[in-house]
């Protein structure tokens, strides 16, 4: 026992020291802990943002230089503070408070004073900084927009918050990344690749050379600039039209998918989100709860489609079989649903295909509809049969776009309503609304300018996108360059478009014909219903069109969402045929439209529901 | 002396190993002291250049002891001693103070520091008395004595202060245990730790459900046939408790802060983040960095001279007291758990020789060699791991320091010179 003592000591302390060991060295150990290592400091390299065009070349966004005062509170001699903050621009108190701020987070360390400090203020403060010891201006790189439009589209970029530090290991705090729109969806184009130098540090923060002779630092990889498909004067003489109205404008090239413009009205000034006032500006952009001017209505409003939604009936019935274009249909001012009359503004009397669409008849739809389900045995078999022919067109489903956000619509199927019903207990008449794009059916301004897309090309289209090269390479995703077939043949859709070529000839739009274009379009108006404090009210209608144009030999199809614009041809079709004007032509010569459109704002409608007092809708003066 | 020269029949794996521990130890102290990679190894003005020249002495230091006459140690034990003790006397007269302990005599090119001598001393000193014909271990008197020879030199240095130093003399018990000393005293020490411990980690309350629990399971497993007498049970559980419930008021007012926050950093008793980032920075910020050094070297190290912490110099007092963090940053799990297991085999060898002395003062002295050996080694490495709290002794053959190579080189080699002479005792 006693010779065993001192051995079995021994070895017991060697197998409690190699056990630590091993929860030091081999449980606790983490390769990539070379970060963290207080020894090893990484100088980042940060290469320029890429710059965004516009499909002509046109420059979009680019970078400017902003300059932040910096302080190192440790080497900060006594100063004259007085003149120093009137150099600044900024009160003694304010500069104390920082100061005390930079210094409880480190004496060492430089810290921002003075935020973005504009050209003007730089150069002023540039010749006397250097009696300042301490102080020093840091050049950092800013967003600089060339356009006051397309904020929407653009989205804009901030400082990376802890959820992006913690979720992507790139980021470093202070950095900046891209939030919406293009800025976030091609942040990794955009952004480049950071270098880095390691710096192998002692314990007091000093640098001892290089970290294993610099063999693990790289260069800084530039930022690729991309250009995008908008064009920049069609998308900044939208939001001029837009001016006081509340919706959006989705216009795309159906011969590749290219969206042209993208429009949501109120919009903001991307400069805004910009320099020293950025968070004040977001924060009132982001608060304003009532007009929400950072909501994109082209891609994230849902309004029932309305009229134009009859269109899309009517194709599916000629590919059923069910209707041929010279069918006719009686309208009795409307048509009925059992006993109960549904109204119709057409003017009554028996219509075909032709004279249905461009007089935009509820009767001659609902007719249609209720053909299409009668060819089936039950309802559920048409609803399946109408559901696989509308989602052929995008409709219901993300698009699958190169956009950050979006909505899906709905197109609703046979589940839907046997929620709301019961299994069989529901049939086309239940669901009658569908015929006229009211009732169920949901799509965004972009599905809805799609679908036009999709009926230019006579029965294709491409996924609708932003993106028309990157770098110098060019190359784009190519599943943005396959057309997507709809299950409609080709040959259907020519009576559909003469039927829409002639609501601009002798229809809903007559007023709005441009001289030297055949257009094909149709007027939408939409019943609407809001609920504030708890109330459910109606609003005026809203104000749809979509058009395409020339009917030959389409170069723009588009879609217009106006809220609370009443008739498809007021706002809505002013605003469509003045784009497509300024697109195929490049100038305007309906002035009285764009007058109108300059002039007129919807500011008005807005407030009704929030006056408190009882109003009227759909007031036939405008 | 035998015919077979100097070296005689010294056990050549013993001084193996010991070439291969300072040359390990030398490594790792110009790998912490380098700052001018161009500067020549043999440049007295760096650490590692006068560590190579204290390696020379270290040499000369064993061809001196291999000279010396065998008969020579166990003759002048006593002498050795009692200059020791003076030394020590001395020191509170003549000595230098150097980082704020009085432990030094300064002789102008070397600084003598007589508490490395005085473990030599000791260890010799004890060795003789518990050789002699005429002491007897069993008896009380002599255990006394016995503990007195220990204790002596520990309470002269405990006041310089120094109590690293001072704690290794208690290692010379385990001297005693081997010649017989009643194990039940170590029985009592560490039951004594056990309790403070536990006291500090679960509280009073908890220590006296375990000891309860831990005696009703005793009686219950225990052979019908073994009696225990249930009153002396009770009698050491209710010693035990009154311990325990002292332990917390000692530490809350007889200990000072600073002990506090050590014993709480070792025992992990707390665990708000920010006072522990606190306690990193201030008391633990050797402990802290030293560990996270060593974590840094994963399994395979980063490599000689690539330790980034280690060059950084952040772990302070890195080639002296934390020399073995520098280890596990460049030579990762692969280096400290060899260096561990190069110690374990170092000391069983000695134990070894110890053993097979025939002379009963060999044996003691063997002993006492190695229980200051191994205690050394034991504090050093359990504090640069973080098993242990912070005191300052230096790892033997490792750390950088003059008096600390050549005294542990000296207590080795006497052993081992005593030891090539081991058939001729008795003749």
């Amino acid at each position: 026992m006693k010779k065993l003592l001192l051995s079995s000591i021994i070895v017991i302390i060697g197998f409690t020291f190699i056990g630590r060991l091993s929860y030091l060295q081999l449980f606790r150990f983490s390769p990539d802990q070379t970060l963290e290592d207080p020894a090893i400091k990484a100088i980042y390299d940060y290469p320029e943002r890429g710059y965004i065009y516009d499909r002509n070349g046109e420059l979009l966004v680019g970078n400017q230089p902003a300059y932040d005062v910096m302080v190192i509170p440790r080497e900060v001699e006594p100063l004259d503070t007085l003149e120093f903050c009137s150099l600044l621009g900024i009160d003694k108190t304010t500069f104390l408070d920082k100061m005390e701020k930079a210094k409880i987070y480190s004496p060492r360390l430089p810290s921002v004073l003075v935020h973005q400090l504009s050209k003007e203020d730089y150069a002023r403060l540039q010749e006397k900084m250097r009696h300042y010891k301490g102080f020093y201006i840091q050049k950092r790189s800013l967003r600089y927009y060339a356009t006051n439009s397309a904020a929407n589209v653009l989205g804009y970029i901030s400082e990376v918050g802890e959820w992006d530090l913690k979720n992507n290991p790139y980021y470093r705090a202070g950095e900046l990344k891209g939030r919406t729109g293009i800025e976030k969806q091609y942040e990794e184009v955009l952004r480049g690749t950071k270098g880095v130098q390691f710096v192998q540090k002692d314990r007091f923060n000093r640098d001892i050379g290089p970290y294993k002779g610099g063999k693990l630092d790289t260069l800084p990889e530039q930022g690729k600039e991309i250009r995008i498909t908008l064009d920049k004067t069609l998308q900044e003489y939208g939001e001029k039209l837009m001016h006081g109205k509340r919706g959006g404008v989705v216009a795309i090239d159906p011969k590749s998918g290219e969206i042209l413009a993208m429009i949501s009205g109120p919009t903001y000034d991307p400069a805004l989100l910009v320099g020293r006032e950025r968070s004040n500006n977001y924060n009132k952009l982001h608060y304003d709860t009532i007009a929400k001017p950072t909501w994109d209505r082209s891609i994230l409003a849902e309004p029932s489609p309305g009229s134009p939604f009859k269109i899309l009936n009517a194709l599916v019935a000629l590919q059923e079989g069910v209707i041929d274009p010279s069918t006719t249909f009686r309208c009795y001012h409307g048509f009925y649903v059992g006993n109960t009359l549904r109204g119709c503004h057409c003017g009554g009397g028996v219509r075909d295909m032709n004279s249905g669409i461009y007089r935009s008849c509820n009767a001659y739809f609902a007719g249609t509809f209720r053909k299409i389900y009668a060819k089936y045995a039950t309802a559920d078999e048409g609803m399946d049969v109408w559901e696989k022919h509308m989602k052929s067109f995008g409709l219901g489903g993300y698009l699958g776009t190169d956009m950050p956000t979006g909505r899906p619509g709905r197109i609703p199927n046979k589940e839907y309503y046997d929620r709301a019903y019961g299994d069989n207990r529901w049939s086309s008449s239940f669901i009658i609304s569908n015929a006229i794009g009211q009732g169920e059916v949901a799509a965004t301004p972009l599905q809805l300018a799609n679908v036009v897309a999709a009926i230019a090309n006579r029965g294709y289209f491409y996924t609708p996108h932003l993106i028309k090269s990157i770098g110098n390479a060019g190359a784009i995703d190519p599943k943005f360059t396959e057309p997507h077939y709809t299950t409609i043949e080709r040959k259907h859709f020519e009576p559909i478009i003469e039927g829409m070529a002639n609501v601009y000839k002798y229809g809903t739009a007559r007023w709005l014909q441009i001289p030297g274009i055949e257009i094909a379009g149709k007027t939408g108006t939409v019943e609407n219903f809001v609920r504030v404090n708890g109330e459910r009210m109606q609003l005026t209608d809203h104000s749809i069109f979509v058009a395409f144009a020339p009917v030959e030999n389409p170069q723009i199809a588009l879609a217009v969402y106006i809220e609370n614009g009443y008739f498809g041809a007021r706002y809505a079709g002013h605003i469509a045929s003045l784009l497509i004007e300024k697109y195929i032509k490049g100038e305007i010569t309906r002035t009285d439209l764009e007058k109108r459109m300059l002039e007129k704002t919807l500011e008005k409608e807005y407030v009704k529901p929030y006056s408190g007092e009882p109003f009227k809708i759909n007031e036939y003066v405008w | 002396m035998s015919g077979r020269g100097l070296f005689g029949r010294i056990d050549w794996l013993t001084v193996f190993l010991y070439v291969l521990l300072v040359f390990i130890g030398w490594i790792n102290i110009y790998s912490t002291t380098l700052s001018d990679s161009n500067a020549s190894i043999f440049d007295f003005s760096t650490l590692y250049g006068k560590q190579l020249f204290f390696i020379g002495l270290a040499g000369l230091g064993i061809i001196l002891v291999l000279f010396v006459e065998t008969n020579f140690f166990e003759r002048f034990a006593s002498i050795f001693y009692v200059i020791c003790i003076a030394l020590l006397i001395g020191l509170f007269l003549f000595g230098t103070t150097i980082a704020g302990a009085t432990s030094w005599y300064n002789l102008g090119f070397f600084n003598l520091q007589p508490s490395e001598l005085a473990k030599v001393a000791t260890a010799l000193a004890l060795a003789k008395f518990l050789s002699d014909i005429q002491t007897d271990i069993k008896t009380r008197r002599h255990q006394l004595y016995a503990v007195v020879i220990i204790l002596l030199p520990a309470f002269l240095i405990l006041p310089q202060p120094d109590p690293g130093s001072a704690l290794i003399y208690f290692s010379l018990f385990f001297v005693l245990f081997r010649e017989g000393f009643p194990l039940f005293y170590l029985g009592i020490l560490l039951f004594t730790v056990v309790l403070f411990a536990t006291t500090l980690m679960f509280g009073t309350v908890w220590v006296a459900i375990g000891l309860i629990i831990l005696a009703l399971l005793v009686y219950t497993f225990k052979k019908a046939s073994v009696k225990i007498p249930l009153i002396p049970v009770m009698a050491t559980i209710l010693v035990s408790i009154l311990f325990s419930l002292s332990v917390n008021f000692v530490f809350e007012n007889v200990f000072e802060q600073r002990h506090r926050d050590r014993f709480a950093l070792w025992l992990g008793l707390e665990k708000d983040e920010g006072k522990l980032e606190e306690i990193r920075k201030t008391i633990g910020y050797n402990t802290y960095q030293s560990e996270k050094a060593i974590e840094s070297g994963g399994f395979f190290g980063k490599g000689f001279l690539e330790g980034t912490r280690t060059k950084g110099d952040f772990v302070p007092e890195q080639h002296t007291d934390y020399i073995f963090s520098s280890v596990g940053e460049e030579w990762g799990f692969m280096g400290t758990a060899g260096v561990i297991l190069l110690f374990s085999i170092f000391f069983l060898r000695l134990i070894h020789l110890a053993e097979r002395q025939k002379s009963d003062f060999n044996r003691m002295y063997g002993y006492g060699v190695i229980s200051i050996l191994v205690f050394h080694y034991f504090i050093n490495i359990g504090m640069v791991i973080g098993l242990l709290p912070t005191i300052g002794v230096p790892l033997p053959f490792f750390s950088y320091g003059g008096s600390g190579l050549i005294f542990f080189t000296m207590l080795l080699f006497i052993f081992l010179k005593l030891d090539s002479n081991r058939l001729k005792d008795g003749i």
